[in-house]
């Protein structure tokens, strides 16, 4: 469809290395009003040799990036490190490599864009294109197979097939969203709400140090001090149910503050000695936190913003958390190691259909 | 001696007298001072007192004429030397201006002052020491074990590399790069400002010693393919990536397509 311009290809007053030296009928513009610009390239025969020298230079260059990008592969050991300034300590073959043949690939594409810009013929090209709207007779046909469709299909006359199958198509999805249950994979006889509901802890279950799994004594928390603690135990439990689930549901952090600085608290004495324990996972839509400033006694989550303030029952003080973070009521047993005294009295983690209001 | 005896009786005699015998009392008292703190064990004597002179020039307008605390500052008693050591050495006190934070700056006070000014506020009340080179001697320590240890108590403030990031009403944790291990041990035991205290009891110095060792090895980590954009992860490589690279892609389309001269 398309159609050449009138003067492209028409070029016959070519120089001696056969590019167009002045053509004839350039100049002229089929689409508007636009005189056509001459470049420097085809009016000067100069100018359309550098134009041609540049282009080759950048495929030789080309040329020598590549040599110099496997001189480098040999050259340079993979462990070097050099210090660039802008890049910092870097190791230096990654950076000699994507640099060289980075350069190489470039001066490639640089070179042919350059050579079509410059040499190439220059002229405006008009291309047809046929009407967006179908012609009257493609539409009757298209109508008429419609309705033959129609009655040979019988889809119009055989009214029960045409609701049976009505409703079969909207039943089939039905499944689809039903096995969405299943994401939580329930163990038979077992209630997802429950699952969701209760952690690991239970009375009398120790409180190990995450990383260290070590039991911890109250002594050891100073005021001000921190602890991302699991429950004793948890290792085995992961290693038989081969996920993360417990402790998900069951990690917690434990604070110690002076005790006068207790506003207030989910129960009453759930706190030892001004040791506080709570919930590590975020009310909101479940993040792990642990930012928590010793000063403010707030908690904060960096994935949304929201704030809890744990002297004052891990109230929401800031951002879209609706739910305070459950505490954990502890004491210590009788070798002097901090327990929990039962289960969060609330479900841990964001909220979910069947929970509970607290 | 016929000229001394002559004059005796002189009535400036006495307060000639006076005055060397006033002299002597003075050198004397001199000489002993200088020797008696010497042989106290190694000169704290003298530190607490030069300690005592720089925190009442420089810290008892906030924290009080006997670092009880005031409404400016809080309590000193029982923070310990590594507290004013971590403090006083990064140029966080005294402080600036009050503000969300203590910014670390340069230090006013040299190694000397701070080690007095330390001695000063550990006499007070026990704290948390500064700690010995045993303790901060990392080079044997496991840094696996210390990135594990880093990601469960450090990387929620501080990011996992260690470059820091934002807490609540402008405070923030600092980016790591430029701790010293002395001074990541004196925060870990001391708790600067909102940052909370791991002790010794729930971060044994072991497992203080592999936390330093894996923030050394991110100190001294090159970045093996170039930029690095502050190892802050996709947020900042995108970033890049939609404001340098396509505007390069927008501008080698707008050169294919701009028309030769």
């Amino acid at each position: 469809m398309s159609e050449l311009a009138p003067g492209a290809g028409k070029n016959e007053d070519l120089d001696s290395n056969g590019h167009p030296t002045a053509p004839a009928k350039l100049g002229y513009s089929p689409v508007a009003e636009i005189p056509h610009q001459l470049r420097v390239t085809d009016t000067d025969p100069k100018a359309a040799r550098r134009a041609e020298r540049q282009v080759a230079a950048m495929f030789i260059l080309s040329m020598v990036f590549i040599m110099l990008s496997l001189v480098a592969y040999v050259m340079i050991d993979k462990y070097t490190v050099v210090y660039i300034p802008v890049l910092g300590v870097v190791g230096a073959s990654n950076v000699a490599l994507g640099f060289t043949f980075g350069i190489a690939v470039l001066l490639i594409g640089a070179g042919a864009i350059q050579w079509a810009k410059k040499l190439m013929p220059d002229v405006e090209v008009v291309q047809e294109r046929h009407d967006l709207v179908s012609e009257k007779e493609d539409d009757n046909l298209a109508l008429a197979n419609y309705e033959r469709g129609k009655d040979e299909s019988g889809f119009a006359r055989y009214k029960i097939i045409r609701r049976t199958l009505l409703g079969a198509m909207a039943l089939f999805p039905i499944p689809m969203v039903v096995v969405l249950r299943d994401l939580w994979v329930t163990p038979p006889g077992e209630n997802p709400t429950e699952i969701l509901s209760t952690t690991m802890w239970a009375k009398g279950i120790r409180i190990v140090s995450d990383g260290t799994y070590l039991p911890v004594r109250p002594e050891d928390l100073p005021v001000g001090g921190l602890v991302s603690a699991l429950p004793e135990g948890l290792l085995e439990v992961q290693k038989e149910e081969h996920n993360l689930n417990a402790r998900g549901k069951a990690a917690i952090i434990l604070v110690r503050m002076d005790p006068d600085q207790i506003r207030s608290q989910q129960g009453e004495g759930w706190d030892y000695n001004g040791i506080l324990a709570y919930s590590k996972i975020c009310t909101h839509v479940g993040c792990p936190i642990a930012l928590y400033e010793q000063r403010t006694h707030h908690l904060l989550c960096p994935c949304h913003q929201s704030t809890f303030d744990l002297a004052d029952s891990g109230a929401v003080i800031f951002g879209p958390a609706a739910r305070n973070m459950p505490q954990l009521p502890i004491s210590v047993d009788a070798e002097g190691y901090l327990v929990a005294t039962q289960d969060f009295a609330v479900p841990v983690g964001p909220s979910f259909w069947e929970r509970e209001r607290a | 001696m016929k000229f001394l005896s002559a004059r005796r009786r002189n009535p400036f005699v006495a307060a000639l007298l006076l005055v060397g015998a006033l002299g002597a009392v003075g050198v004397t008292f001199s000489v002993v001072s200088n020797i008696q703190p010497a042989q106290a064990s190694l000169g704290t004597q003298t530190q607490v007192e030069e300690g005592k002179k720089l925190y009442l020039e420089g810290c008892s307008s906030c924290h009080g004429i006997d670092a009880q605390g005031a409404t400016n500052g809080p309590t000193l008693l029982g923070v310990g030397a590594a507290a004013v050591h971590f403090q006083v050495s990064t140029g966080r006190m005294p402080l600036a201006a009050p503000g969300a934070q203590a910014t670390a700056k340069e230090a006013i006070y040299n190694e000397e002052e701070v080690a007095a000014m330390s001695a000063y506020i550990s006499s007070l009340a026990p704290g948390p020491a500064i700690p010995t080179s045993e303790e901060l001697d990392y080079e044997s320590a496991d840094i696996a074990a210390g990135g594990v240890l880093f990601r469960i108590n450090c990387a929620q403030c501080h990011q996992a590399a260690g470059q820091g990031g934002a807490l609540t009403q402008g405070k923030y944790a600092p980016n790591l790069m430029q701790s010293t291990p002395q001074e990541i041990y004196e925060a870990m035991v001391s708790g600067p400002q909102s940052m909370p205290v791991f002790s010794n009891d729930t971060l044994p110095i072991k497992d203080k010693q592999a936390v330093t060792a894996y923030i050394m090895a991110l100190q001294e980590a090159p970045s093996p393919g170039g930029l690095s954009l502050g190892r802050i992860g996709p947020v900042a490589e995108g970033l890049f990536m939609w404001v340098v690279v396509f505007a390069a892609f927008i501008g080698a389309a707008v050169w294919i397509g701009i028309k030769a001269r």
